[in-house]
C-alpha cells in the first residue's frame, strides 16, 4: 500500500518534472500578483504592510485553483484514472499520492518564495514567519480540498467555473484565518490560535477529503 | 470464475440490455457480440467495476466483486478504448507505472522479454509521444501479458493493430487460455481463434 503511494507520488513527480513550463505557471502567477500591487496602490511601507496578508494569502488562494485542474485531467483523458480505479490498492491512498504530488509541485515553492515577497511588501519579520508557517499548513488543505472539487468536474469541458463555485466556499475559513494569522502576527499578538485552527482544518482534510474524492472518482467514471 | 446474474443496464434513459446472465469458467474464452451502441463497452465497464448496473449482480468465485475487491482486482484486467499511456515517460516507464498500480514489482528483464514479444524490443527508452498508436496499444499488450491476471477484459484490443499485431492478439488469448485463464473481449474485427469460444449476444435479447 505504501509502496503503491510511492510509485505514484514518484511518477507524477517525473511526469511535471518533464513538463517544466507548466509547472512554473502557478509559481509566476503568485510572484506577477504580488509585484503588481504595489504598482497599482500608493506604494508607502503602512499601506503595503496593510494589504500584505490578504494580497499575499488571496493570490496563493488563486494560483492553486489555476493549477487545480491538471491533478486528475490528464490520467481521465488518457484513461490511467480507470487503471487506477482498478488497482487491488485502496483508491484513497492513491489519491493522496496525487494530492501529495500536487501540494509538493504547487503548494510547496509558494511557501518558499512567499517570504521574499512578504519583505517586498514591507512585513516586520514576525509577520514573515507567520506567513511561511500559514501557508504550510493552509496550502496542503487547499490541494487536498481542491482534489474533490476536481474529481466532480473531471469529466466536464471547461468545468473551471463549476470547479470555483464548488471549491470557493470551502477556501474561505482558510483564506480568513491563514491572512488573519499574518495580520495579527504584524502587529506583534500571539498567532498560535489561528495556526492551531489551520493545523486542525489541516486534520481532517487529511482524514476526509481523500476518501470523498476517491467516492466522487467512482461516481465521475460510472458514467 | 465470474458469474453475471439478472444484469440491467441503461443509459441516457434508453435501455441497453437487461436480465443478461452469463458466466466465464476457467479457460473460457467469451465474445461479446453487438452493433455499435448496444452496450459492449458498458457492459465491460460493469464487469469491471468501473459502473454501475441498474439491477443485477456479479460475482467473482461466488463472491460479488464489491465484497471481495481486492481479490477481483489482483486478478482481473481491464484495457479499455484509451490508450493510458503517458507522452512524457518512456515505454519502459509507461509499463512499470501500468504494473504499480497493480502493485507488482518486475525485473528490467521480464518487462524487456514482454517488450520483445509484442514487438517493441529496441524501443524501451523512446517516450510515449514519439510512438504511433498501434505501438502503444502494443504496450497495453505487453502490460497485460505481464500483469498475471486470471480474467483478461479487453474492450476491442485489435484496435490500431496491424496484421502482425492481430496475430499477436490472438496467439496471446490462446497461449492465455491454455495457462487456464479466461477473456472477455469484444472486437469488431474478424479474429480468428483456434479454440472454443462462447459468446454474448446484446441488443437482440438473446443470449447464447
Amino acid at each position: 500500500m505504501l509502496k503503491a503511494y510511492y510509485h505514484l507520488l514518484l511518477r507524477d513527480l517525473r511526469l511535471a518534472l518533464r513538463n517544466r513550463h507548466e509547472l512554473a505557471n502557478p509559481l509566476i502567477f503568485f510572484v506577477l500578483v504580488v509585484t503588481l500591487f504595489p504598482l497599482a496602490v500608493t506604494p508607502t511601507p503602512d499601506v503595503l504592510q496593510a494589504m500584505a496578508p490578504g494580497v499575499i494569502w488571496v493570490s496563493a488562494l488563486l494560483a492553486v485553483l489555476l493549477s487545480l485542474d491538471r491533478l486528475f485531467k490528464q490520467d481521465y483523458d488518457d484513461g490511467s484514472l480507470d487503471q487506477l480505479m482498478l488497482s487491488p490498492n485502496p483508491l484513497m491512498i492513491l489519491v493522496l499520492a496525487k494530492v501529495s504530488a500536487h501540494w509538493l509541485l504547487t503548494g510547496l515553492p509558494l511557501v518558499i518564495i512567499a517570504p521574499l515577497l512578504g519583505l517586498f511588501m514591507s512585513l516586520p519579520t514576525e509577520a514573515v514567519s507567520a506567513l511561511i508557517y500559514s501557508l504550510l499548513l493552509g496550502t496542503p488543505v487547499l490541494s487536498l480540498v481542491g482534489a474533490i472539487g476536481v474529481s466532480l468536474t473531471v469529466a466536464v469541458n471547461r468545468g473551471g467555473v463549476l470547479l470555483s463555485l464548488i471549491i470557493l466556499p470551502l477556501y474561505i475559513p482558510i483564506l480568513i484565518f491563514g491572512a488573519n494569522a499574518v495580520d495579527v502576527a504584524s502587529d506583534g499578538l500571539p498567532v498560535t490560535g489561528q495556526l492551531l485552527f489551520l493545523g486542525a482544518v489541516l486534520a481532517l482534510a487529511l482524514s476526509l477529503a481523500p476518501l470523498a474524492t476517491a467516492v466522487a472518482l467512482r461516481i465521475t467514471a460510472s458514467r | 470464475m465470474l458469474e453475471v446474474q439478472s444484469l440491467e443496464c441503461v443509459r441516457d434513459d434508453r435501455l441497453l440490455f437487461s436480465d443478461l446472465s452469463f458466466s466465464v469458467a476457467e479457460a473460457e474464452v467469451l465474445q461479446i457480440e453487438g452493433s455499435n451502441g448496444s452496450g459492449k463497452t458498458s457492459l465491460l465497464r460493469i464487469l469491471c467495476g468501473l459502473r454501475q448496473a441498474e439491477a443485477g449482480k456479479i460475482l467473482w468465485h461466488g463472491e460479488s466483486i464489491s465484497s471481495n475487491r481486492e481479490d477481483f482486482y489482483a486478478n482481473m484486467v481491464y484495457i479499455g478504448h484509451l490508450p493510458c499511456i503517458k507522452g512524457d515517460l518512456t515505454v519502459m516507464e509507461n509499463v512499470r507505472s501500468l504494473l504499480d498500480t497493480r502493485s507488482l514489482t518486475l525485473t528490467d528483464a521480464q518487462i524487456e522479454v514482454a517488450l520483445t514479444k509484442v514487438g517493441l524490443q529496441t524501443y524501451d527508452d523512446v517516450p510515449g509521444k514519439a510512438l504511433s498508436s498501434g505501438q502503444r496499444r502494443r504496450i497495453l499488450l505487453a502490460f497485460v501479458e505481464l500483469s498475471q491476471a486470471k480474467l483478461w477484459v479487453l474492450d476491442e484490443p485489435l484496435t490500431a493493430l496491424d496484421v502482425q499485431g492481430v496475430a499477436l492478439m490472438e496467439s496471446m488469448i490462446i497461449e492465455h487460455r491454455e495457462a487456464g485463464g479466461s477473456v472477455i473481449f469484444t472486437t469488431h474485427h474478424g479474429m480468428k481463434l483456434d479454440c472454443n469460444m462462447s459468446s454474448v449476444q446484446l441488443g437482440k435479447k438473446r443470449t447464447v
